[in-house]
């Protein structure tokens, strides 16, 4: 598959997760809406490391070039997983203190 | 067109449709199911791309682990689409103007970049997927990273209980 493929199948996906954080209010739908995005970052850093091991491997067959992309991606996978833990704990949180998940309530933050 | 034409269309309209539902969906739960679709729909990208342990782990770890967790969060705030919060009609104008116009941008960007034209991505075979080379590369070079994601986890998770705990 050419490469550009992947680029604008990964480009549509971050966009649409960024319209979701834009236009949508619940804080869960935000945050899964970040998880979209750390989605098509990973199938972009898969596509290129299979990209680069492609141009690689005709030189030398035993090659591995190009499996840090995976790596990368099992550690974005790794602080996801952190990160939705805590982030949810916030959310819980937040909740139990407004009875809303309304990110809208937040902005109490900036008086 | 070959199989692998017809699944790459195949799972990219369905990756593409799935996260354009979740965020069109007005019940929380049912976001999380389409995105739990959208995931699917990448692991069948990763296969296609012979990256045989990241499926595996995006199912387990995201599919399985991290949206099971959005779930509860969800069912225990007992959140529908009743008491969904709704922004005004002219801000969601805005924002699908305003990422329409970076995905415009960006296409547009990578349509020019001369170094990308020919490039094609290995489909279907290479090894560098497979779970001995990638563990081999994990505990040789990347141990300490490795090591450091553990303390990370730790410190995570102790987070995630004290601010729970409030």
């Amino acid at each position: 598959m050419p490469i550009q493929y992947y680029i604008f199948l990964c480009l549509t996906l971050f966009c649409i997760g960024i319209v979701g954080v834009l236009t949508r209010r619940n804080a869960i739908i935000v945050f899964m809406c970040i998880e979209l995005m750390l989605n098509a970052v990973n199938l972009l850093l898969v596509a290129f490391s299979k990209m680069h091991h492609a141009a690689s491997v005709g030189n030398n067959p035993a090659t591995t070039a190009g499996i840090e992309g995976q790596l990368f991606v099992f550690f974005i996978m790794v602080v996801a997983a952190a990160e939705v833990s805590v982030g949810l704990a916030i959310i819980v949180m937040m909740y139990r203190n407004t009875h809303s998940v309304d990110i809208n309530f937040l902005n109490r933050l900036k008086n | 067109m070959g199989t692998i034409q017809i699944l790459f269309y195949f799972l990219s309209a369905l990756a593409i449709f799935s996260a354009i539902m979740v965020l069109l969906s007005r019940n929380p739960v049912h976001s999380v199911l389409w995105l739990i679709a959208v995931f699917f729909a990448i692991s069948g990208h990763y296969v296609l791309l012979n990256a045989q342990f990241l499926a595996i782990v995006n199912l387990i770890v995201y599919a399985g682990a991290i949206m099971v967790l959005f779930l509860f969060v969800i069912m225990l705030m007992n959140l529908n689409a009743e008491t969904e919060p709704r922004k005004h009609i002219w801000m969601k104008l805005a924002g699908v103007v305003s990422g329409g116009c970076l995905l415009m941008m960006l296409i547009s960007l990578v349509r020019q970049a001369v170094e990308m034209g020919g490039k094609k991505a290995m489909m279907a075979e290479g090894n560098i997927g497979l779970i001995k080379n990638l563990g081999h590369a994990l505990f040789s070079d990347y141990v300490v990273p490795f090591e450091i994601t553990s303390v990370l986890f730790l410190s995570a998770m102790v987070g995630a209980v004290v601010i729970g705990k409030k």
